[in-house]
């Protein structure tokens, strides 16, 4: 019997059109947009980028962290450090922030790894406050009452709002990139094999420990990329603010609502959270408790969120990463 | 010298109402393997019920007990048998994710109706006498007596387990649920039962923390924390572990306190942390 393996979907090639055609619109933005749509717009980058790396660890790894605030914060106290006293451009500092979110989150990770799936997700909080409290007591990082971030002055205003929203575009597409072509590849098999079983996994000859480890420090990147891109925009940062634990409940909820384990689930989630934020904004933190609540009935209801279940039932699916075997006839059926 | 020692007391009477936060968690951990995210802000939500108590009936705090208590068993039940039982199982992430859910609704909430103000439970003087134990050190009555109320509740939790009919239901679930629920034992029941016990405990704890210091609807984060923290030093399974955890962890932020005001929590966290790298199962593990 001959059989082809199948590796894109119809709404994979239209979706791939559609979302060319769209891109080019959203890179011309600042010719003919406004600067509030770009600062918002660089925050939604942001939430996204941190819902991808948070599904990656959560959904493929079955890592649960709560703590990725830590990153968030360290990559966004690197930007403030590398660019104002170290005198790096700015823009070019949000690459720089993943790369020391990522060596600080080496060591990090050789201590929360001695807990396991619960004790593992508070273990993770513990050491993002130790992050946070480290910094409030450091009075060159300006203490618990923070920073202005002096080094973009140079830049005139529209340049700098260009460049931050153009460098939020990359981040965004490049993590959704990121996490396709990871899952699409040998690793991503290993990942999701370890998600279902671990010790089937371990039975395989998937080295468990090592993929969870380098998730883990890619996550980590990620975010502190995304950290450092969030107080470009808005120029200013405090300890309370960087490393507010709202941060991983925003992205929680964002990816549990959307779907987890899937890529297209925390792009639906994004929107669905900037939707609700903004039809809630004249009731202060009733969309929290709105978003926390529908974030509790889809996870005891519908456990794969909205995407997991048109994903179910439509068969639709925009970031295909599996392998689908087709047969194409010839041989014999038994 | 004295000044140290006045530390390491004060400390060891921090670590009671520490233990009070986390013996609820140990207990939840323990029979039905939750961890639950919302037992900080579940204790902060039992304070403010303290507080409407005192403040609606005009009763001592220490009184409004005898409500809360039974006010927050109920509620436990009900959040067990309602909620929570229907996240148990092989998977981590429901149950994380439900609690964590459930603690930002119970902040905003909070938030929403009672402002961000910082609030207090009045005991009418009480809660800052203190005597004199020789060398210029002097003890709170109320603090000793927050260290008491750990310890007997600590021996009543181990009574519970080891002597009643009760605690030998919440041993076999927690060991086997199945080989359990074919005993005749009704999971769900049991389970709800335990997470009523630890939120009567937390009612306990909220009460002794709202006398003890201000409480504000966003503090719940950090009490999970070192209830967390004491649980894990103290290792997992054993209540007077969780006794000692919190006693560490008390003695641990008061002496960073002394160091440098900014570092109490900080030097609570290190030495949590430092416990796990050096002895990760804790002081006192039993498996249960």
């Amino acid at each position: 019997m001959n059989a082809t393996v199948e590796r894109s979907t119809r709404a994979s090639s239209n979706g791939a059109i559609v979302a060319g055609v769209g891109l080019l619109v959203l890179v011309s933005l600042p010719a003919w947009g406004e600067s509030s749509w770009m600062r918002t717009l660089v925050e939604f980058a942001c939430l996204l980028t941190l819902a991808q790396m948070w599904n990656l660890l959560a959904g493929y790894g079955g890592v649960v962290s709560i703590g990725q605030q830590a990153y968030l914060g360290l990559g966004a106290y690197s930007l403030f450090v590398l660019a104002d006293d170290a005198g790096i451009n700015p823009f070019l500092c949000v690459p720089l922030a993943g790369l020391v979110a990522a060596v600080i989150a080496l060591p990090t990770a050789k201590v929360v790894f001695r807990l396991s799936g619960g004790y593992f997700a508070i273990g993770t909080w513990v050491v993002a406050e130790v992050y946070r409290l480290l910094i409030a007591n450091s009075s060159y990082l300006g203490g618990g009452s923070g920073k202005s971030l002096t080094a973009v002055r140079e830049f005139s205003r529209g340049a700098r709002e260009s460049i931050t929203y153009w460098i939020g575009l990359t981040v965004a597409v490049g993590a959704v990139a990121f996490v396709y072509l990871l899952l699409r590849s040998r690793h991503g098999i290993a990942l999701t094999s370890i998600r279902d079983s671990e010790r089937a996994s371990e039975s395989q000859g998937i080295d468990v420990e090592g993929t969870k480890l380098w998730v883990y420090i890619a996550s980590a990147a990620g975010c502190g990329i995304a950290g450092a891109l969030y107080y470009l925009n808005i120029v200013r940062i405090s300890p309370d603010s960087a490393f507010n634990v709202g941060w991983t409940a925003y992205i929680i909820f964002i990816v549990v609502i959307g779907g987890i384990g899937t890529i297209e689930g925390p792009i639906l989630g994004t929107l669905i959270f900037f939707l609700l934020r903004w039809a809630l904004a004249d009731y202060g933190s009733t969309y929290l408790i709105v978003l926390g609540a529908i974030a509790v009935v889809v996870m005891v209801k519908f456990p794969r969120g909205l995407w997991g279940y048109v994903q179910e039932r439509y068969d639709l699916r925009f970031f295909p990463v599996q392998r689908r075997l087709r047969a194409t006839g010839g041989g014999a059926q038994d | 010298m004295i000044g140290w020692a006045n530390t390491i007391i004060q400390g060891v009477l921090l670590g009671g109402l520490y233990a009070l936060f986390a013996m609820g968690l140990s207990l939840a951990f323990g029979v039905m393997r939750l961890v639950n995210i919302a037992h900080g802000d579940l204790i902060v939500l039992a304070a403010f019920l303290a507080l409407l108590v005192t403040q609606i009936i005009g009763m001592s705090p220490l009184l409004a007990l005898v409500i809360c208590v039974p006010l927050m068993f109920a509620l436990g039940y009900a959040l067990q048998r309602g909620l929570l039982n229907f996240t148990l199982g092989t998977d981590i992430l429901p149950p994380l994710l439900v609690t964590f859910g459930l603690s930002i609704i119970i902040q905003n909430g909070l938030l929403l109706s009672f402002s961000a103000d910082p609030r207090a439970l009045r005991l009418g003087g009480f809660e800052t006498d203190s005597f004199h134990v020789g060398g210029g050190i002097a003890v709170g009555y109320f603090p000793l007596l927050v260290l008491a109320v750990a310890i007997v509740l600590t021996c009543a939790l181990e009574l519970l387990f080891s002597r009643t009919p009760l605690g030998r239901a919440f041993r076999a679930t927690s060991d086997d649920p199945e080989a359990a629920q074919l005993m005749g034992v009704n999971n769900r029941h049991v389970y709800a039962l335990a997470m009523g016990v630890a939120l009567a405990i937390v009612a306990v704890a909220a009460v002794f923390y709202g006398i003890r210091t201000t409480f504000a609807p966003t503090d719940g984060p950090d009490r999970l924390l070192f209830a967390f923290e004491a649980v894990i030093i103290g290792g997992l399974g054993s209540f007077w572990g969780t006794l000692a955890g919190g006693i560490t962890l008390g003695v641990a932020q008061a002496i960073g306190f002394r160091l440098d005001p900014g570092w109490g929590v900080l030097a609570g966290h290190l030495t949590f942390l430092a416990v796990l790298l050096l002895r990760p199962q804790g002081f006192f593990p039993r498996t249960r």
